[in-house]
């Protein structure tokens, strides 16, 4: 079997599972507890704390608000900043590639009055900044654009968008799941004012994430309760999920460089090859693009197709972004966003490469996608 | 590889859309049939031959999903063989319970098949008049 799915989900690192396990059974206890038990979790929180902190270069552990997953991080960078900030203005901003727990919060400010622009993109999935300095004004309290785009692979130019935004606007929110651990994020040097980042989408358990918040920034709690996470994030900490955060952001932040240019290796590989397929196209950058990260689309066929047909016939497991596979049976919004046609945006087929793959798969799988892609072609109807 | 269950498609399913049965075009067409899917913008063409009055061979094409696929490849099977009348008669409830299921935001794609085999019958029916066909059928006696 050969996984090529890991923007959708990762395995844990082993080291990170031996590192958090005895956090399930042994060091059970909870971090508001204030006896030796609780005192013990209390500093394994920190310690994490300070670990995804120092990722992404945070001026403090404090920075750092541990959520459940990266929607609920969104969710509080979002609405909270715009809710708890509303006499400063009621305008939201996002660009048009954001991830669907970017732009649902978005809406529901929306449907309580705020106004929302969406930011347009080039064919590249580069926000389009001109665009950007018109549609943020004073009245804008939050504007959000990902660091990353796990779709397309396109990688954002984050200081020109930070300077933009900080013209005229308030808060800058950045979603970095697919950014964080795999390339550097500097949120001071970025200028970012709340940045959302996941474990397990840097090979650590599901069930932590994290959003950080430069200080100063105030949010409104979305979650009220017994006063856990500076009082904006209530709940009982997720011990072992976030011990488990904070090894694989500290091993991601160590092995990234040497990781990310293996990577980009395999993807080169791949890249000539299935670009030599007939009608075959890359979508987003052609250089620059997430480690490891490929788009491609095939014309006359289809995406759940490519998909269903590389698992079952070949044991290969990628992604599509295709209308048939999605739940609402609309194509993706990236891809129509970039400017692809409905039917363009049709045959989809990401691919995003991780710890496990290796260059030797490289001929195996180009040979089973040029196998799939002409099987298809001869049912197609187009 | 591990056994594992496709997206909520039954082995039938599968098992249609890795082995499709009668995929292309029939040569000298009787009716061909095209439609296409306005939700997820897919296309599907089925073409017949007719030969008294039955359906001696049906062929499918489509730019379509898995299950289009083996909707259309169950269609062009349960088709073939039949009258006119009782391959119009074919529903797309027919071709997801032949596929023993479908999930229920793919039941669209068995649409797209049984409408596509129904148009090529009407495209038949249009190019041959009922006269015509009648004619025939005196000519042969
Ligand atoms: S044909 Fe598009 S979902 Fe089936």
């Amino acid at each position: 079997m050969i996984y090529l799915d890991h923007s959708s989900a990762m395995p844990v690192d082993e080291r990170v599972a031996a590192f958090a396990s005895p956090y399930l059974m042994q060091h059970y206890g909870n971090p508001s507890s204030l006896h030796t038990r609780g005192l013990v979790a209390k500093r394994v929180l920190e310690e994490a704390r300070g670990k995804v902190a120092k990722l992404i270069n945070a001026e403090s552990p404090e920075t750092i608000l541990f959520t459940s997953c990266a929607t609920e991080s969104n969710n509080l960078a979002i609405r909270g900043t715009a809710l708890r900030n509303n006499k400063a203005g009621m305008r939201v901003v996002s660009s048009a590639v954001e991830h669907i727990s970017v732009i649902n919060p978005m809406k529901e400010l929306q449907k309580q009055g705020y106004a929302y622009d969406v930011v347009p993109v080039s064919p590249e999935g580069y926000v389009d900044l001109d665009m950007l300095a018109e549609m943020v004004t004073k009245d804008t309290v939050v504007t959000s654009v990902n660091y990353a785009n796990d779709e397309i692979g396109t990688i954002e130019r984050i200081r020109d968008v930070s300077r933009i935004v900080h013209e005229e606007g308030r808060y800058l929110h950045v979603n970095a799941t697919a950014a964080a651990g795999r390339i550097p994020v500097d949120v001071q040097a970025d200028g970012i004012d709340l940045l959302t980042l996941s474990s397990n989408d840097m090979y650590g358990p599901r069930g932590a994430a994290a959003l950080y918040v430069r200080k100063g920034v105030k949010l409104q709690t979305l979650l009220p309760g017994g006063g856990q996470e500076r009082g904006i994030r209530s709940g009982t900490e997720n011990l072992f999920a976030i011990a488990g955060m904070g090894e694989a952001a500290m091993i991601a932040g160590r092995e990234m460089g040497a990781e990310g240019r293996r990577l980009h290796e395999i993807a080169g590989a791949y890249l000539k090859d299935i670009l030599m397929i007939e009608d075959a196209h890359l979508t987003g950058p052609a250089t620059g693009r997430l480690p490891g990260h490929l788009s491609f689309r095939f014309g006359r066929i289809e995406g759940e197709s490519i998909l269903l047909n590389l698992d079952t016939a070949f044991g290969i497991q990628v992604t599509t972004g295709s209308a048939c596979s999605s739940r609402t049976l609309e194509p993706s919004h990236v891809l129509l966003a970039i400017g692809l046609k409905h039917e363009e945006a049709h045959g989809s087929m990401i691919m995003m490469m991780g710890r496990s793959n290796t260059t030797e798969e490289v001929p195996y799988v180009v040979d089973a996608v040029r196998k799939t892609v002409e099987r298809l072609r001869m049912i197609t109807a187009m | 590889m591990e056994d594992v269950p496709q997206i909520g498609y039954s082995e039938k399913v599968m098992d249609h859309f890795m082995n499709p049965r009668n995929v292309g075009s029939v040569e000298n067409p009787d009716g061909v049939g095209r439609v296409g899917n306005p939700v997820c913008g897919d296309l599907m063409e089925v073409s017949i031959k007719v030969e008294d009055g039955i359906l001696t061979d049906v062929k499918f094409k489509t730019f379509g999903c898995g299950s289009a696929i083996a909707t259309a490849s169950m269609v062009t099977e349960l088709a073939k063989g039949k009258t006119l009348d009782e391959a119009d008669k074919i529903t797309r409830q027919d071709v997801a319970d032949e596929l023993e299921g479908l999930p229920p935001r793919k039941m669209h794609c068995s649409n797209l098949a049984a409408d596509a085999l129904h148009k090529a019958i009407e495209d038949y029916r249009e190019r041959h008049g009922e006269g015509k066909e009648k004619a025939e059928e005196a000519a042969a006696e």
